[in-house]
């Protein structure tokens, strides 16, 4: 195997002084503003029953990491400033005072360090509180202030500039690729001049766990797929999205989508990852301001399809499997029933975790917390749940369809001594082709 | 004017015209924010899907109901307790005949009994919860204690008045209903309605995803 360096970003330099902008973060907060947001706000009665599925809650039992406590920042500006009725409070002195940095700073962990986006806890409000959109949207805000941790900002400006987060620039997907390709005798097409199929990659798979590039490949090939990956967009993952730097996240959608355009393709298919399918396949057009002009799907729904139209054949292992639900791709995703399908087609011993699907447990690091350092141990002591979830299946394998997910398992795993591997949902799979 | 006329005239005037303009002011104004057109292309329906969150959020799903069982229990009292004595109680359907002219057949005295013991013993023990419960005592604001103050006070001063046997026990119910109306677009009291708007957003978003949170 090749020797290639691990480009990925050094340690990020000591934080300068930051100056805090507590005004940018209002006029954010203000402008982003909107109906839903303003149902949230109001309909939120303390009555905390969304700390009972936060798996931050679960495991410190400390009640800071209350879900409806990431609802405040943005609920001091809705108040004073645009809360219908608020005039007449305001003339009353009835309103909350104004954010100040001090304050920012107090709510920061909470906004970045220990909120994965899952979603969970919107299952259990009884209002039906969507605080996961609320969080993006003050990570936006407090990011516009000067705040956000800066290996999650740092990640979000690498992709910028070197294309991806992991330092996977054009030249070092070429040459991965073609590592890749030799290596494991797989044909991977690298900028066809057609192809019906745009296959985007994730960095943190091609650095680190290359393996899933190959699997993608051979299903590609043994369904007979006429598909590519562009170096003029390749990037599935999208830091811009997890760090508050809409312009970042605009600039990868808009990579994609010229790569996809530029190759005529009508389907983009996103890599094991969850954010990245979240971003593109729900949020893509409306951060580009236009409908996309192909269509996005996982890979589990693009491996589901294929294994339902009879294009790739499996042998069926009896040996037991347990899935982990990435929460962008199942709760918050809706392809839960995809990843169902394929296990069903691999094994017949699937053993589901307690709870499972849309109300699987997050891993811990989604929402771009892998990336945040000082956040490490947090999301260690709430893989504990993850292990404790597997373990009671007893399932000897042990699946994700996230890079990201696996990345953040299998640090965690490595600190906690969990000897279970972690595999890809699509490497296990590709073992198993037939045709 | 007697207290009672007061209560029963202008006052009752006042609070009504301060809440419904204040509850459609402040409903109208939610919705005049706005919302950008979510442009990815939906997988499913997202007005079955906020339907379905309207329904399917009055229970705590995805495994947690036993988790969250003393909410669901007091929350449940409490409400349905408040809703049946609201509609149901025999002075308030008189009222509401003397109001509209429609009128049915209220509650006999055990009903109302049974609906008033679980309308108390809900708010008490929310109450209870919200003074005791770590996370609801760092989630809680002025607001919160004074909505359940005059809730409780109302309720209180309605048992009283029941017996419709002092004029002064009604009128000081009365009193207290329309501070509570006053009080009610300023304040959190207004969950009764923007429910179903934060449902119904989340459950019109993840819909179209194909999911319901
Ligand atoms: S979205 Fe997930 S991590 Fe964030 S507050 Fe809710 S349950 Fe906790
Ligand atoms: S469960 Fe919902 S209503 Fe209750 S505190 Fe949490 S966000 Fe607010």
């Amino acid at each position: 195997m090749k020797d290639l360096p691990d480009t990925g970003p050094a340690t990020p330099p000591p934080a300068p002084e930051r100056k805090i902008d507590a005004q940018a973060a209002i006029d954010h907060f203000i402008q982003g503003c909107g109906s839903h947001i303003g149902s949230y706000l109001d309909a939120c009665i303390h009555c905390g029953q969304c700390s009972q599925a936060c798996h931050f809650h679960e495991v410190t039992q400390d009640p800071k990491y209350t879900p409806a406590l990431k609802l405040q920042p943005i609920t001091r500006v809705y108040k004073r400033h645009k809360a219908p009725l608020s005039g007449v409070k305001r003339m009353l002195g009835l309103v909350p005072p104004e954010l100040t940095p001090e304050y920012l700073q107090e709510y920061e962990e909470l906004i970045f360090d220990s909120c994965t986006l899952c979603g969970r806890c919107t299952e259990v409000c009884p209002m039906g509180i969507d605080i996961a959109s609320v969080v993006a949207l003050s990570r936006q805000a407090f990011v516009a202030a000067g705040l956000g941790p800066p290996d999650l900002l740092q990640a979000a400006e690498t992709s910028r500039d070197k294309g991806s987060p992991l330092g996977l620039t054009a030249e070092v997907l070429r040459d991965r690729i073609e590592w890749l390709s030799d290596d494991n005798e797989v044909e991977i097409p690298l900028d066809s001049e057609t192809a019906d199929v745009l296959v985007t990659v994730s960095s943190i798979e091609m650095m680190k766990y290359p393996d899933s590039i190959v699997a993608v490949a051979k299903l590609m090939n043994a369904a007979g797929v006429d598909w590519t990956i562009s170096t003029k967009g390749y990037e599935a993952t999208n830091f811009g999205y997890l760090a508050g730097r809409g312009d970042i996240a605009k600039i990868m959608i808009t990579r994609l989508v010229d790569a996809a355009e530029s190759v005529g393709a009508k389907l983009l298919v996103i890599p094991e990852c969850g954010h990245a399918y979240g971003a593109m396949r729900w949020t893509g057009a409306n951060i580009l301001g236009r409908p996309l002009p192909f269509e996005v799907v996982h890979i589990t729904e693009f491996v589901a399809q294929m294994i339902r139209d009879g294009k790739l054949k499996l042998r069926k292992t009896e040996e037991s499997v347990t899935y982990h639900d990435p929460c962008q791709i199942s709760r918050r995703g809706g392809a839960t029933a995809d990843a169902r399908e394929i296990l069903a087609a691999y094994s017949s011993d699937v053993r589901e975790m307690d709870p499972t699907g849309n109300h699987n447990w997050c891993c811990g690091g989604g929402g771009g917390v892998q990336a945040i350092g000082t956040a490490a141990d947090l999301r260690h002591a709430v893989f504990q749940i993850k292990i404790n979830q597997v373990e009671a299946t007893g399932a000897k394998t042990f699946v994700s369809a996230c890079a990201n997910c696996r990345l953040t398992m299998d640090e965690s795993r490595e600190v906690l001594h969990w000897p279970q591997k972690v595999q890809s949902l699509v490497e296990v799979l590709a073992d198993r082709l037939e045709n | 004017m007697s207290f009672l006329e007061l209560t029963q005239g202008p006052l009752w005037y006042l609070a009504s015209a301060v809440f419904v303009i204040g509850v459609l002011w402040r409903l109208i104004g939610i919705l005049r924010l706005g919302r950008s057109t979510d442009r990815s292309v939906a997988r499913a329906s997202g007005l079955g899907g906020a339907l379905k969150a309207i329904a399917l959020h009055s229970v705590p799903h995805g495994g947690n109901l036993k988790r969250t069982l003393y909410h669901f229990l007091t929350g449940y009292g409490f409400h349905l307790g408040l809703f049946v004595l609201l509609f149901f109680a025999a002075p308030h359907v008189a009222f509401i005949k003397g109001l509209t002219g429609f009128g049915w057949t209220p509650l006999p005295r055990w009903g109302f009994l049974i609906a008033a013991e679980a309308a108390f013993a809900g708010l008490i023990l929310m109450w209870l919860r919200r003074m005791t419960d770590p996370v609801m005592r760092r989630l809680s604001d002025a607001d919160d204690h004074i909505a359940t103050w005059l809730v409780f006070v109302v309720m209180l001063t309605g048992c009283l008045a029941l017996q419709e046997a002092h004029d002064s026990l009604r009128a000081l119910h009365l009193l207290c209903v329309e501070a509570l109306m006053i009080y009610f677009p300023f304040s959190r009291l207004m969950h009764a309605f923007t429910f179903l708007f934060a449902r119904a957003y989340t459950g019109a978003t993840y819909g179209r995803r194909g999911v319901t949170p």
